[in-house]
C-alpha cells in the first residue's frame, strides 16, 4: 500500500481537524514574526531604554507563550502536568534573573 | 518489541505519538527534561545579566553585536519551528514522506542557524579578540549563547539520526513518539533563542 492510499483512508473529520489546527499554527507563526519585527524595529529606532526594555521583554514573553501553548500544545487537554512543570521552570527563571540583576546592579 | 506497532490507516489514532504507553511516557519524560533545561538556562541567563558589563576594557555589547545577523538567525530558527509543526501535522495524517520532507527542511534551517552562529563567534574572536577568556562578560556570553548553539547541534544530530534510521521503516507507533519528542525539543530551543535575542542582543544594543 502506498503512502497516498493510506493517507486518503484516514477519517476525513480528523483530517479536517488537523487542518484547522495547522491554520492556527500558521497564524501564530505570523504573529511571532510580527512581534520579532516590532522588537527589532524599536531597538533600531533607538527608543529610550526606559520604554524599550520592558516592551521587548513583554513581546518575548508573548512570543514564548505562542510557542508553548500553540506549537507545543500546552493549551490542549492532557497537558496539565507539563504545564505545571513549565510554569515552575518559568517562575525559577524569573526569580534567578531578578536575583542576579538586583544583587549586581542595585 | 512485543507488540505490533504498525498503523492501521482505517483506525488511525488521533495522535500516533501518544497511542502507546511508551509514547505517553516519552512525552512526559521529555517535558520533565524541558523543565530541568529551563532551570539550567535560567542560571546561564542570570549569570549573563550580572556580568554583561564586566568587559575588562574589551569591546562592549554595543560595539560587538550586529542586529542584521541576529535577525537572520531569528528568522531561520523561528521558521524551522514552523516547519517542524508541519512535519507533525503530516505525521498525524499518516503521511510519512511529507513528514520526512518537512523534518529535512527543519534540519536544513537548523544547519543555516548554526553556520551563522559559527560565523558570528569567529568574527568576534578574529575581529575583536573577544574570547571565552577575555572577560567575565566573554565567559558568560559564550557560556549562554554557546550552550544554546550546542543544543541546536545536538538537536540536528538527533533529527538526522532519526530520519536516516527510519527512512525505510515508514511511520509506526514505535517511532512516531520519537519524532514528536524531537519536535517538542526543537520548539524549546526556539523558546530559549527568543530570550537570547531579546535579553542578550536587543538589550545589549540599548543599554
Amino acid at each position: 500500500m502506498t503512502d497516498e492510499m493510506s493517507t486518503r483512508k484516514i477519517n476525513s473529520f480528523q483530517k479536517q481537524k488537523n487542518k484547522q489546527e495547522m491554520q492556527r499554527m500558521v497564524v501564530s507563526f505570523a504573529l511571532m514574526i510580527i512581534f520579532t519585527l516590532i522588537a527589532f524595529a524599536l531597538v533600531m529606532l533607538e527608543v529610550p531604554s526606559t520604554y524599550v526594555i520592558p516592551i521587548i521583554l513583554l513581546l518575548a514573553f508573548v512570543q514564548v507563550g505562542f510557542q508553548f501553548f500553540y506549537f507545543m500544545h500546552l493549551k490542549d487537554k492532557g497537558h496539565e502536568v507539563p504545564s505545571q512543570i513549565i510554569y515552575g521552570g518559568v517562575f525559577i527563571t524569573v526569580m534567578v534573573a531578578l536575583t542576579f540583576t538586583v544583587i549586581t546592579w542595585w | 518489541m512485543s507488540h505490533d506497532h504498525s498503523i492501521d490507516p482505517k483506525s488511525m489514532p488521533k495522535d500516533p505519538s501518544k497511542a502507546t504507553t511508551e509514547g505517553k511516557h516519552k512525552f512526559m519524560g521529555l517535558w520533565i527534561f524541558l523543565g530541568g533545561e529551563t532551570v539550567l538556562f535560567a542560571c546561564l541567563f542570570g549569570t549573563y545579566l550580572a556580568l554583561r558589563n564586566s568587559n575588562a576594557g574589551g569591546p562592549t555589547t554595543q560595539e560587538l553585536y550586529g542586529l542584521g545577523l541576529v535577525f537572520l538567525m531569528t528568522v531561520l530558527l523561528l521558521t524551522s519551528s514552523l516547519t517542524s509543526v508541519y512535519a507533525i501535522y503530516h505525521m498525524k495524517n499518516n503521511d510519512f514522506k511529507k513528514m520526512q520532507l518537512w523534518m529535512g527542511i527543519t534540519a536544513l534551517l537548523g544547519i543555516g542557524f548554526l553556520a551563522c552562529e559559527i560565523y558570528e563567534f569567529a568574527h568576534y574572536i578574529h575581529g575583536y579578540g573577544f574570547t571565552f577568556r577575555s572577560s567575565a562578560f566573554g565567559s558568560s556570553f559564550y557560556a549562554l549563547v554557546g550552550f544554546h548553539g550546542g543544543h541546536v547541534a545536538f538537536g540536528l544530530s538527533w533529527i538526522i539520526t532519526l530520519m536516516v534510521r527510519n527512512a525505510k521503516r515508514g511511520l509506526d507507533l514505535y517511532n512516531a513518539p520519537k519524532f514528536n519528542t524531537f519536535a517538542l525539543y526543537w520548539h524549546f530551543i526556539d523558546v530559549v533563542w527568543v530570550f537570547i535575542f531579546t535579553v542578550v542582543y536587543l538589550m545589549g544594543m540599548v543599554s
